[in-house]
């Protein structure tokens, strides 16, 4: 079947209209609402008001932003939660990952799909779970710690110092997973022989491990610790739910994300949130950055 | 794909015994780790059949008990349920489609056509992938609002449907399947852009479609964050959301809860299983080249 002549498309024209929904969604969802962010910045402006009581207010927003409290404490529960749940992720990923790698062949598949069910698991499932988990009185994990080591329950979700390590937890037991697959997939690729050959010099596992596989794998370091920051710097969903929305026990679970939620849902101030949300976004940038510097693979080495 | 070529595991010592105590301590590291992984949804799946009551005993329940169709009724009773689960597939499929037309589409042109400020646009693609997801929140919002949007589950799958991960995907695929001769030579039989592409790219790109429409359909079944900006009445919930209003009352149906939530882990779950090598190849694949 052929179609008339006035429907079909020519070679100059196409890629134009074959690109043309992705630059329509892009303009509409993407440029606009990021260029709207910015020019709300500059605005104070309640939603209820209409669009017209938008009123032009300088820099305050971001002076608002800098003086408030809870901007910076929220931007510490973030940089704390990032670590305390992003470094282990990778500590334990990465010898994980040598294990599955050097012993398991037939089950190969199913382990991995074992370790990366929690990140394809619904956060709202997961947080729900853990909600049951780390309750209190009746919590499977204080079961557990009080039966293997006789310690006393622990308030883990309504106590200010103790809600961070339970969401730290959480985030890197969804994770880890990822990462170890990351990793694996990344020492597949390396030469079996390499491997034969420091066997037959007699160099033990330990030493293949530092002077072969760690070498071999520094770009996906390099690039699962940049995932890492940036996704650890964005965590809302894991806070959100287990806090129901606001932040847990004095605010100690407050990521940026939540607060930047909090403060244009909860207080209707979308100009000062935009003015965080800029203000975020350069803290994350500058971040991304330094891991950049800290762990880009030096070029001219395997 | 790198990934699925898969080099020989090294070659274990010269059956030296330290070399089998290496191999046995390695099965037990990943398997306690693999229990550490499942635990979590096994508690899931057994207090689904137990009563509040019951999941508050010390100890908690470790086997299944009878009250699975009771917390069923339960979460039934404080949710439209069939409805919430019925939008979650229906956003779940609208923007799967969507997303595999739009991002083929673009990733073929991307790929192997010549256009002005083809360079840049990619660029402006890929800078995408690397703005944070609160940068869109607000903004979002705002222009679902002005849409009028608010509430409607078109707001769910529409804004999503480019992806840039998906156009990256889509790219990297064709450029290594599609041969450019073979569209040269379909061009000169006088075949037309639009049935070149319907005829001979999607039919090429199958596998990376295949990858790409399951990562789409778990993002979009799993994603709790739109929904929660732009959704405002119950019935209109997908099934994350409305799972989640259970739990804001003082009085929390644990058993029900529970229920729901493995209800909304099922699904994905078997999806997962049938199909996980594919999908963790799919996703881990922009990361090995």
């Amino acid at each position: 079947m052929r179609l008339p002549a006035f429907l079909r498309l020519s070679p100059r024209w196409a890629p134009y209209v074959f690109i043309s929904p992705f630059l329509l969604l892009f303009a509409v969802f993407s440029l606009f609402p990021l260029c709207f962010s910015l020019y709300l910045a500059f605005q104070s402006w309640e939603p209820t008001g209409g669009l017209r009581a938008m009123e032009f207010v300088g820099m305050s927003n971001f002076t608002f932003a800098i003086k408030d409290g809870w901007f910076w404490m929220s931007l510490r529960n973030t940089l704390w939660l990032a670590l305390a749940s992003g470094v282990p992720q990778h500590l334990v990923a990465i010898p994980l990952a040598a294990f599955i790698h050097t012993s398991f062949m037939r089950l190969r598949d199913g382990v991995m799909a074992i370790y990366f069910l929690p990140y394809i698991t619904s956060t709202v499932a997961i947080a729900i779970m853990f909600r049951s988990l780390f309750s209190q009185d009746y919590g499977m994990i204080n079961a557990a710690l009080a039966g293997l080591f006789g310690m006393a329950h622990t308030d883990w979700l309504t106590n200010a110092q103790h809600i961070k390590p339970a969401i730290a937890f959480i985030v890197f037991w969804r994770y880890v997973g990822f990462n170890t697959v990351l990793y694996l997939a990344a020492m597949q690729t390396i030469p079996g022989d390499l491997y034969e050959a420091a066997t037959l010099d007699g160099a033990s596992r330990w030493k293949q491990f530092l002077h072969i596989t760690l070498p071999s794998i520094k770009p996906m370091i390099f690039f699962g610790v940049t995932l890492s920051v940036i996704g650890g710097l964005q965590l809302f969903e894991e806070p959100f739910i287990l806090t129901g929305g606001k932040g847990g026990p004095q605010q100690a679970a407050m990521t940026s994300a939540v607060y930047l939620f909090r403060e244009a849902f909860d207080f209707n101030d979308f100009g000062g949130a935009s003015a965080m949300s800029w203000l975020l976004f350069v803290v994350v940038a500058l971040l991304t950055w330094i891991t950049n510097l800290a762990f880009r693979p030096r070029k001219g080495r395997a | 794909m790198s990934v699925a070529a898969i080099t020989p595991a090294p070659v274990i010592g010269h059956g030296a015994a330290g070399a089998r105590t290496v191999r046995w301590s390695a099965y037990l590291i990943v398997g306690i780790g693999a229990l550490f992984m499942l635990a979590p949804f096994w508690f899931m799946f057994v207090f689904a059949t137990h009563s509040r009551g019951e999941i508050f005993n010390l100890p908690p329940p470790l086997w299944f008990g009878h009250d699975l169709l009771a917390n069923f009724r339960l979460l039934t009773q404080r949710i439209p349920f069939w409805l919430n689960l019925g939008w979650s597939l229906y956003v779940a499929l609208m923007a799967t489609v969507l997303t595999l037309l739009f991002c083929s589409m673009a990733g073929y042109a991307f790929a192997l056509m010549e256009f002005r400020f083809r360079k840049a646009l990619f660029g402006l693609v890929m800078a995408t992938m690397l703005l944070p997801s609160f940068m869109n929140m607000i903004p979002m919002f705002m222009i679902m609002d002005a849409l009028g949007w608010i509430d409607q589950q078109r707001a769910l799958y529409v804004p999503g449907a480019a992806s840039a991960f998906g156009i990256f995907l889509m790219r990297q695929f064709a450029s290594s399947a599609v041969p450019k001769e073979l569209l040269e030579a379909a061009r000169m039989d006088g075949c037309g852009e639009f049935s070149l592409y319907w005829r001979i790219v999607l039919p090429l790109m199958k596998p990376a479609l295949g990858t790409l429409a399951l990562i789409t359909f778990i993002q979009s079944w799993n994603n709790f964050i739109n929904p929660l900006i732009v959704m405002r009445s119950l019935p209109n919930y997908t099934l994350p959301l409305a799972i989640r209003s259970l739990q804001s009352t003082m009085n929390t149906e644990w058993g029900a809860l529970m229920c729901g939530s493995a209800i909304a882990t099922i699904p994905l779950t078997v999806l997962f299983a049938i199909t996980s090598r594919q999908l963790i190849a799919g996703l881990t694949a922009g990361a090995v080249k």
